[in-house]
């Protein structure tokens, strides 16, 4: 089943200006999220994304396009019982307490208070907040917020978990507990539906992404897929106890390589001369440390996409990875 | 309905947690106490003037409450995005304004209360006669308030909390006025002059029919038929605000 569905999304925003045209963030936007997976909406900063997350909860109506939340369209009052939403840069009642805060979240969502007080103790202890439950949001830090607001997000149970930028802000010890948390919202089963403009965060834990850039999305897939898109793949090779400097054969393999003491980092441009590369090392006594294919990432999809602005016929990994 | 009564339950603890109200209400408790200390009057004057001074008192913290967190009640939640998450929730966009309305209605209220038994205190210490014509006087005020705070919510759905606060207080400056303007229209010998003093009399609501603090000063009794009919029209035209208010908000974008 999917659990977001969304067709042919256009959002314009008015100009301000008589006779200016509007501006049009979303651009026929198309993407589904299946139930149970964690769905990385990748794209830089500007690029919709947050306006795409706006229509998805209702706090803007779409220009044109459909958009359907667990079956329902969009701005279905009782549908909102089943999803958690967290906004970027989240900025909260601060006179309200952690626990207060909580509460309250849980009471809109329709929870009674007997079955909250236990709900809401488990969050604090699940975004590590037990300590600072009596203290009012004024006095939490950027990170802290970020985690309360991730607890407002899940209190009601909800199936489907959207968060915009969850992990902006936080430092890598908050962005690791971040991925922990989302990854355990997908071993209960939940669905997750998260933007960023980092790609590390998507490769290391979405089942499928998206990357949108200017209002449409280029690329989606399974992350495996869109890494792997026939780019060229350098190697790194690592060892021990020879002097790459003084090898030419290996030298004129390498793209590059460094001599750091005894070890030795040789970078290949490609796969294909992995083996001689390695005979040679064999043959002049080296010990081999490791070999680290390095695949082309999202990264280079990033900045390629970027660099060809709008709506271009060249945009071959959108294609070959849709309907993935 | 439950929803409403979250979101006001919250906004009423909001507003308890606020400095400022502390500080209005603590300004209204001093004035109604400084108009003890006027010498040189008779006991009749005397009597009159802390009526007089209690009711102003309490009319004008009551307006300043309901103007001042009346436009943040709802534009203060958009300027901070806090109304993001709210919105996520199961709730409609017209229990969130209504809910934001009730909320700030229980603070004026017990505010008002707090004020108005200061007050009846200040007049029994000093012997002043009580008529039942103050509190109509005081129900009249917390309908102003009422009207008052509507009218700032209703601005505030749409603009800023600075334009917020200009046209509600220009909304109530000529509330009072349009008796005069009435006036005007009459006398004047220009069709524009009319049209336009006519058209503000009908559009603008007539907030000097909420009141009678010079008769409740003075003791003189007013009919319950006028104390309902101003009330129902206080009553009506706020409905008419929240409706509007409620509108605007359900079509807008965040
Ligand atoms: N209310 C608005 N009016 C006009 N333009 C807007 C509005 N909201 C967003 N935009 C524009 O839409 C584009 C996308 O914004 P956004 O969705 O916030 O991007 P992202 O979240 O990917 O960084 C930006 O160029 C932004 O300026
Ligand atoms: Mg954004």
């Amino acid at each position: 089943m999917e659990t977001i569905r969304i067709e042919g999304l256009t959002k314009q925003f008015p100009s301000g200006w008589p006779g200016r045209p509007p501006a049009t963030v979303l651009d026929g936007l198309s993407l589904s999220v299946r139930q149970g997976e964690i769905y990385g909406f990748l794209g830089p900063n500007g690029s919709g994304k947050t306006t795409t997350i706006k229509v998805l909860i209702g706090l803007i109506r779409a220009t044109s396009g459909s958009v359907e939340l667990l079956g329902k369209p969009v701005g279905d009052v009782p549908t909102r019982r089943r999803i958690g939403f967290l906004p970027e840069s989240p900025y909260f009642y601060d006179y309200l307490t952690a626990e207060e805060f909580l509460m309250f979240y849980g009471h809109l969502a329709g929870m009674d208070r007997a079955g909250l007080a236990g709900r809401v103790s488990r969050l604090l202890e699940v975004v590590g907040l037990v300590e600072a439950r009596t203290r009012q949001l004024r006095k939490f830090s950027k990170g802290m917020l970020q985690r309360v607001g991730l607890a407002q997000a899940l209190i009601h149970d909800p199936e489907l978990v959207i968060l915009d930028e969850p992990m902006s802000g936080l430092d890598p010890i908050g962005r690791k507990q971040v991925r922990d948390l989302i990854l355990g919202l997908r071993d209960q089963g939940k669905t997750v539906f998260f933007s960023t403009h980092i790609i590390p965060d998507v490769e290391m834990i979405c089942d499928r992404v998206g990357v949108i850039v200017k209002g449409k999305l280029l690329a989606t897939g399974r992350v495996d897929e869109l890494v792997n898109q026939g780019h060229t793949q350098s190697v790194e090779i690592a060892c021990q106890g020879i002097s790459v400097e003084r090898i030419p054969a290996i030298q004129a393999m390498a793209s590059r390589v460094v001599q750091r003491g005894s070890q030795s980092l040789i970078v290949l441009p490609g796969p294909a001369p992995l083996e001689s590369a390695l005979a040679e090392i064999r043959k002049q006594g080296g010990t081999l440390i490791s070999v680290t294919p390095h695949k082309s990432s999202l990264e280079e999809l990033f900045f390629q996409s970027q660099g060809q602005g709008q709506g271009q016929g060249s945009l071959a990994p959108a294609r070959s990875a849709m309907g993935a | 309905m439950w929803p409403v009564v979250v979101i006001a339950l919250n906004t009423f603890r909001e507003n308890l947690r606020d400095k400022i109200l502390y500080n209005l209400v603590f300004f209204a408790l001093l004035l109604i106490g400084a108009s003890t200390l006027l010498a040189d009057l008779t006991i009749m004057e005397h009597h009159r003037m802390i009526t007089d001074m209690g009711l102003a008192a309490i009319n004008v913290v009551g307006v300043v409450i309901a103007i001042f967190v009346g436009i943040g009640l709802v534009g203060k939640e958009i300027e901070r995005r806090t109304v993001y998450t709210i919105m996520a929730r199961p709730i409609r966009r017209t229990q969130f304004i209504l809910g934001k309305y009730l909320g700030l209605v229980m603070t004026l209220g017990v505010n008002m209360a707090v004020m108005v038994i200061v007050f009846l205190a200040t007049l029994w210490l000093y012997r002043a006669p009580v008529h039942g014509v103050l509190m109509q006087a005081v129900a009249l005020i917390f309908v102003e308030v009422l009207l008052v705070t509507a009218m700032a919510l209703f601005f505030s759905t749409f603009t800023t909390s600075t334009l917020s606060a200009s046209f509600t207080i220009g909304m109530f400056v000529v509330g009072h006025l349009t008796m005069d303007l009435k006036g005007i229209a009459e006398k004047s010998q220009s069709e524009t002059v009319k049209a336009v003093t006519n058209s503000v009399y009908y559009i603008f609501p007539n907030l000097e029919m909420l009141n009678v603090k010079a008769q409740a000063a003075v003791g003189v009794g007013v009919p319950y038929a006028y104390q309902a009919t101003a009330s129902l029209y206080g009553l009506l035209y706020t409905a008419a605000l929240l409706v509007g208010a409620c509108i605007i908000f359900q079509r807008r974008d965040f």
